[in-house]
């Protein structure tokens, strides 16, 4: 067995044990990264000469007897919007090139300098994170390890990729109306949304504020739920981060759940849903009941309506959120004359953002305009409650929901990029989570023919990480999938 | 300038203004822990990535604020509103880091800090309500600096120091009839402002005023960048003036956006409303709905100091001054602290040296005060010496006249009773010993008299024989002023 082959927590036994140094983990990692990133293009950047001064400097410790946090130098792949103090943080945007982070985000505070993990590098992903495949980066795209010709999903696509292929042992992700669930279900990880408000957004770079919260990809759930514990809690930088008990998930996630009533949204099997998806899912069901959970049906009647809402309050925050990105400060500027302040405003967003992002804002740009504000923004409000009513509704009838992740298995790279319509469809099943505001989690449950992961996701009430990692870890164990590591890295099929 | 001949209906003048002060007395920016003490520093070393608006970061209340908003919202009588949202004004412009601001909106959903409220001026002896619309915070963009005019200057520069200072707008409805209205309006709003403890608004830049205007019937202009108050009235002058000239030509008045050039004091137009900007306002969803209750309201009642209308009111009480005494009193919270500190310190004063001190205090103290650009915080005046002042005349020891000779001493903080001694040793300023020699000097020089209507020269020649007798001791202004008196009523 190859280290990479390992979870994070059997990993971290392995250096407190002394069997391997931090420094083998690091090297390991580079390794892997080196003989395989030319093929999958998980990062954008990475932080080599920092990480093995880091892991020497660890190893030191440890010999000395210090403690240098729970994490043990386990390697994190940063999603390229989470921002480290001295590192580029670029959202995969030409705007941003250049720009280097003077302060930390909260949950790289958390992870890096409070528990030890070492930073390698940064992932990549859809240009300030508006995409479903990490098609729309100005790198270039990521490529899915489990078959390179199809996409990782997205926005975190290089996040996943990067776990999914052994190139890093978990990864940060952010999540707005699926990006850490979509790429953790195409590309056969864990991935972790957690309620909003759970995991403080100090530091994590705005695509739609009101729906975007940070997430964890992982091999495993025991993996998910260890850096839930860490990154968790109140900060008093965001105000909407939240004051509550922290759980023990690491241990909560053992107990049995042959109590709980999970809930099977009827919406969510509707039409679109691909069959072997479908089968799969069912599947996974069928084992949850043979776990002792008994199974309702439920209904979130707005279901419908979730695209729109979810697409046009997204874009109208994204128009405002992005309105910072004017070369003044930071960031790339043009370098044709202008006229004025405005001109030269406006050559440098125009050139320098890509065209998902260009679209987005000029669509919630004109959806927050006079006279469309209450047709548009008010509207989708008002929808956005009344999905929130429904979780509210069904989760008083049962402990958690489930339904696929994704439509559909990992899709070919440049198949849908051409028809944005038919991309944001993609989100159907995950982002009605965001608009409620609500923690969902998605874990691989099989394959399909094309030998491509397939997700299962599993939707808590607010706050009940608890919940939901507790029924991903049982069915994990249940099904026993979640060491297959993909072709690249096991020597083909 | 011309206007005349316009029909009373044109004459109508309807003025609203929107007063952006900074709450100055802050300890912290608006949403971040910077200084808000921006003033007199290196451009841009008091920012961080919150004020600076760089990617990731996000605001946080200052619970301060709220307390201050309180405060004002108390003391002009508005409704506080229990919940609300900041929201986003969306503009690009240099000066605002984040492509938007956050501030308050009292549409789509959104609320004020507080709405209504009124402040009532005085003006000509009639009392008016001006009332207000509401008041609200938001963060101060940054200051741009050019060299020399904005037109002129071959570069801006950008000190983000300023982004994020908390402001407050307060916004009256449109019910002030003139610019001398509006100048009382702002008279008042400084005092309540100065009260509450939350603002200095003496320091360079801590007020700026944007004023709608109109003539009954015709499309109004807002002018901004009104960057005093004393440049109000100048600005509204100009503008009324500039709107009632074009009725008169027969011009048709636009909706407009001006420009207040406080260098050449005139109005330019920036633009006009189908250009009007657009702010896409929406709900500012990084800060959670800020809550009000009611005990909070009450706290920051109970340590709300008495505003001056009260004071005004109690001081007419205790002290028996005329309503004109009391309001002018309490105006500047410095001068009627120092009153009441000096009123009270004698038992034996009543109504005739409460009266005597608000006089010494208004006229001759504020217009040295005024003469040498000073508040009386900055001198070493203390309460005492007026009240001395006052006993001295009182006593007969010296007359007011002589007692006005000794203004500047005592503020360099002499005691009077020193002074006294120093005079009566170097200088003879014993008025009835120099009205007695200025007696003797004019029965003595009838010549010189009878010249003294036709040659100015006459007084100094007859001062200059006072002090001759004197020896020099004689108080040359004393002199002077008693001569005067003796030769306009011979
Ligand atoms: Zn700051």
């Amino acid at each position: 067995m190859k280290l990479f082959d390992y979870m994070g927590y059997e990993i971290i036994e392995k250096i407190k044990s002394r069997e391997i140094t931090i420094l083998d983990l690091i090297q390991s990692t580079f390794d892997m990264i080196e003989s395989t990133d030319h093929i999958l293009h998980s990062f954008v950047s990475l932080s080599k000469k920092n990480a093995f001064k880091k892991a020497k400097e660890y190893d030191l410790s440890l010999k000395k007897g210090k403690n240098i946090g729970r994490l043990y130098g386990l390697p994190l792949a940063n999603k390229d919007l989470i921002c480290i103090k001295g590192f580029p943080t670029t959202c995969a945007s030409k705007i941003l090139e250049g720009y280097i982070s003077p302060y930390n985000a909260f949950v790289i505070d958390r992870l890096l300098h409070q528990e030890g993990a070492i930073h390698i590098g940064n992932t990549n992903m859809d240009e300030f994170a508006m995409g479903g495949s990490t098609e729309n980066s100005c790198y270039g795209p990521t490529y899915n390890p489990w078959d390179i010709s199809r996409v990782p999903g997205g926005s975190s696509g290089g996040s996943a990729a990067a776990v999914s292929s052994g190139q890093s042992i978990f990864a940060l992700g952010s999540d707005t109306g699926g990006s850490v669930r979509c790429p953790a279900a195409f590309c056969g990880v864990v991935g972790l949304k957690p309620t909003y408000g759970r995991v403080s957004r100090y530091g994590l770079i705005a695509f739609a504020n009101s729906l975007d919260q940070i997430g964890p990809i992982t091999k495993c759930v025991y993996d998910s739920a260890l850096m839930l514990e860490i990154i968790s809690g109140k900060d008093p930088l965001d105000s909407t981060s939240v004051d509550l008990n922290i759980d023990k998930y690491t241990e909560e996630i053992k107990k049995p759940i042959e109590k709980k009533i999970i809930g099977v949204p009827k919406e969510f099997f509707g039409e679109g849903i691909d069959k072997e998806v479908m089968g799969s899912i069912n599947k996974s069901i069928k084992k949850l009941e043979s776990l002792g959970a008994s199974i309702v049906e439920i209904s979130i009647p707005h279901l419908e309506y979730t695209i729109a809402t979810y697409y046009l309050l997204c874009m109208c925050e994204a128009s405002s959120n992005l309105a910072r990105y004017d070369g003044l400060r930071y960031g790339k500027v043009s370098t044709d004359p202008s006229n004025d302040v405005y001109d030269a405003f406006s050559k440098t967003r125009g050139e320098n953002f890509g065209p998902e992002v260009r679209r987005r804002i000029y669509l919630g740009t004109y959806a927050l305009s006079a006279g469309y504000y209450n047709m548009f923004y008010i509207k989708a409000l008002k929808v956005r409650s009344l999905i929130r009513r429904d979780f509210i509704e069904a989760f008083k009838k049962c402990d958690s929901l489930v339904c696929p992740t994704m439509p559909s298995t990992a899709f070919k790279v440049g198949s849908l990029i051409e028809d944005p319509l038919e991309m944001y469809t993609q989100d159907i099943l995950t982002c009605s989570v965001n608009l409620a505001g609500i923690p969902a989690l998605s874990i691989p449950c099989g394959f399909d023919s094309n030998n491509l992961p397939i997700g299962f996701q599993i939707i808590g009430d607010y706050f009940d990480e608890k919940g939901i990692l507790n029924i991903g870890y049982q069915l994990e164990q249940e099904l026993g999938i979640f060491r297959k590591t993909p072709p690249l890295i096991s020597g083909g099929k | 300038m011309e206007v005349s001949n316009l029909s009373d209906q044109d004459s109508v003048v309807i003025i609203g203004l929107e007063v952006h002060i900074q709450l100055t007395n802050l300890k912290t920016k608006l949403f971040c822990s910077c200084s808000n003490d921006y003033r007199n520093t290196e451009p841009n070393t008091y920012v961080c990535p919150i004020c600076l608006g760089l990617p990731g970061s996000l605001p946080v209340i200052n619970e301060k604020t709220i307390d201050f908003a309180t405060r004002l919202a108390l003391a002009l009588e508005c409704d506080i509103n229990h919940q609300f949202w900041f929201f986003r004004k969306n503009y690009h412009y240099p000066d605002l880091p984040k492509g938007f601001q956050i501030s308050q909106y009292n549409k789509a959903g959104g609320k004020a800090f507080a709405d209504g409220g009124k402040i009532t001026v005085r003006l000509n002896n009639h009392k008016k309500d001006i009332k207000l619309n509401r008041i609200h915070l938001e963060e101060d963009p940054a200051r741009l600096v050019h060299k020399g005019s904005i037109a002129s200057s071959p570069f801006t520069l950008v000190d983000y120091n300023r982004s994020g200072v908390c402001l407050i707008e307060i916004v009256t409805e449109p019910v002030i009839s003139s610019p001398e209205e509006a100048r009382e309006f702002l008279k008042q709003l400084k005092s309540i402002v100065q009260y509450t403890g939350i603002s200095n608004l003496e320091l360079e830049g801590s007020v700026r005023v944007d004023a709608n205007i109109s003539i009954k019937g015709h499309d109004r202009s807002e002018v901004k960048n009104i960057n005093s108050f004393r440049e109000v009235e100048r600005a509204l002058r100009h503008e009324i003036i500039r709107q009632k000239n074009a009725i008169k030509r027969g011009k048709v008045l636009i909706q407009e956006t001006r420009h207040w050039d406080d260098k050449r004091k005139i109005t330019i137009s920036l633009r006009s409303k189908e250009f009007e900007e657009d702010y896409r306002y929406f709900p500012e969803q990084d800060l959670g709905p800020i809550e009000i209750d009611d005990k909070f309201i009450q706290d920051v009642k109970e340590y709300l100091p008495e505003m001056p209308t009260e004071r005004a009111l109690r001081l007419r009480r205790e002290y028996m001054l005329s309503e004109f005494d009391s309001e002018n009193l309490v105006l500047d919270k410095r001068i009627a602290d120092f009153y009441e500190a000096g009123a009270n310190a004698d038992p034996t004063f009543g109504s005739k040296e409460y009266k005597q001190y608000c006089n010494w205090l208004m006229n001759n103290i504020s217009g040295w005060l005024n003469e040498h650009n000073l508040t009386i915080d900055k001198t070493n005046l203390s309460p005492k010496q007026i009240g001395d002042l006052i006993k001295y005349i009182r006593e007969g020891k010296i007359t007011s006249k002589i007692a006005k000779s000794f203004i500047e001493d005592i503020m360099q903080g002499t005691s009077v009773s020193q002074i006294i001694k120093e005079r009566g040793r170097t200088r003879l300023s014993d008025e009835n010993i120099i009205k007695k020699t200025c007696k003797d000097v004019i029965e003595e020089n009838p010549l010189i008299v009878s010249d003294f209507f036709k040659n100015s020269k006459a007084l100094e020649a007859l001062i200059g024989r006072v002090m001759a007798k004197t020896k020099g001791q004689a108080d040359p202004n004393l002199t002077r002023e008693i001569m005067s008196d003796l030769l306009k009523n011979n």
